[in-house]
């Protein structure tokens, strides 16, 4: 079982965007709740950022992205809040976004500079979208100010799909 | 297109029945209208019927139904089949982006009398027999045309425009929010042209599915504005049937006096 997932942007990517202050990041741990259920299957995930007047921007999609012929973008669209802001946008895999699904518990998610890129000053949402298969969906909005000062967080906590979410900021 | 409008005039009675009977809705339902992934599939159900969306009536003939890829080419109907109450067929999505699927034509109506009596064309009557078919002597002759136009909306991957652009032939819809990006509690805004023109002051009615479980038919009715736009906020998540009526003289058919135009859409409206 994975535990921690790391954005991890390749060299391609990462020339392409402006040099960011070095040391920024968002740092998450995104709980995921153990189902007594029927049939369960892991949940797809996103979580990405949105910011009035600027494209949304995905940092992680979990989903089947192992699957033959690519089957698994199928389903992609049952993240339907994220697949209209950000999602149908991309191609897949998404380069140093595309995670596997995750079992129930709770995962570590750094997002480093690189993955951030240039941070415009202003208000943002942070935004966790779980939908699962034969199951519900839910998302859970983190609203936060940027730059962020020293040891800021945001939390927030759902109540069917996700549990406890909690992100650390840092310039 | 003086061609495609004499094609179009031999269709099917049942297409008619969008603007020549009230009682009885046109409409195609697809499976999806948001979908991911490289390719995909979607299924459409097609049905004239009283309820919204449950087929009780009549099939809709699938003989002059057309679906457009987002790079504006022709796709084929697949497994197509027509029931006693629907029709269905299958749509391949290979390309990313907006498709269209069209359910679109003409017919001529027309009355007249004979010593007295008043006798009607039959249905499905071409501008070329109409001379026949009303004897010498015939009094009170009344002629009329219709063009209409059925359409669905289905998007694989990121919404395209380019089936988006009206033919310039009848009444049309132009939308200014994306028929496939449609939100509950958001507004989406809608113009529609007549023959490429701004149609100003024509009915828009918008019905919710799921008739046969409520009392209320909910309906809203919107009248286009100068520009021939209407605004509609979206109450709930779930499909809508969008009719548009008018008419005009702009006839094509010699003699007839006057055109009556139809547009009908299914709409998916997705929750936040």
């Amino acid at each position: 079982m994975q535990l921690s997932t790391r954005i991890v942007m390749t060299g391609a990517a990462f020339a392409g965007l402006a040099a960011p202050a070095a040391a920024q990041s968002i740092d998450l741990t995104v709980t995921i709740p153990r189902l007594n259920v029927a049939e369960y299957h892991r949940p797809y995930v996103a979580i990405w950022l949105e910011k009035a007047g600027v494209p949304a921007k995905t940092l992680a999609i979990w989903y089947d992205h192992d699957m033959k012929a690519n089957e698994g973008t199928k389903w992609l669209r049952d993240v339907r809040q994220w697949w209209r802001a950000s999602g149908r946008g991309l191609s897949f895999p998404a380069d140093g976004i595309t995670g596997a699904t995750k079992a129930p518990g709770t995962h570590k998610v750094s997002v480093g500079a690189a993955a951030l890129g240039a941070m415009t000053p202003g208000n943002y949402t942070l935004l966790i979208e779980s939908a699962r298969e034969v199951g519900g969906r839910e998302v859970l909005k983190l609203p936060f100010v940027w730059p962020p000062k020293p040891g800021q967080t945001a939390a927030a906590t759902g109540t069917t799909e996700l549990g406890a979410v909690n992100a650390a900021f840092k310039r | 297109m003086k061609t495609g409008l004499l094609h179009a005039i031999a269709i099917s009675a049942a297409l008619l029945g969008a603007t020549a009977a009230q009682a009885h809705r046109q409409w195609m339902l697809p499976s999806s209208t948001v979908l991911s992934g490289q390719s995909g599939w979607v299924t459409v159900d097609a049905a004239v019927s009283n309820d919204l969306f449950y087929f009780e009536h009549q099939p809709l003939r699938l003989g002059n139904v057309k679906t457009w890829a987002p790079d504006g080419s022709e796709v084929a109907l697949q497994n197509p089949a027509t029931g006693r109450y629907r029709s269905t067929f299958d749509v391949e999505l290979k390309q990313q982006g907006t498709y269209k699927i069209v359910n679109a034509g003409g017919g001529i109506f027309g009355s007249y009398k004979e010593n007295g009596t008043e006798k009607r064309l039959p249905r499905g009557v071409s501008a070329a027999d109409i001379e026949k078919l009303i004897p010498a002597g015939a009094t009170d002759v009344k002629l009329s045309e219709s063009l209409s136009r059925n359409e669905v909306f289905v998007t694989l991957g990121a919404p395209t425009d380019t089936v988006l652009k009206p033919s310039g032939k009848g009444l049309e819809l132009v939308p200014v929010t994306h028929p496939n990006d449609l939100v509950s509690g958001e507004a989406a805004t809608f113009q529609f042209v007549i023959d490429g023109k701004p149609a100003a002051g024509i009915e828009i009615e918008v019905v919710p599915g799921g008739i046969r479980y409520r009392d209320q038919l909910g309906q809203m009715d919107m009248k286009t504005d100068a520009e021939g736009k209407v605004t509609i906020t979206w109450p709930n998540p779930g499909l809508y049937w969008m009719s548009a009526e008018a008419s005009d003289k702009n006839v094509s058919v010699k003699g007839a006096e006057q055109r009556r135009l139809g547009y009908v859409s299914t709409l998916e409206v997705l929750a936040p």
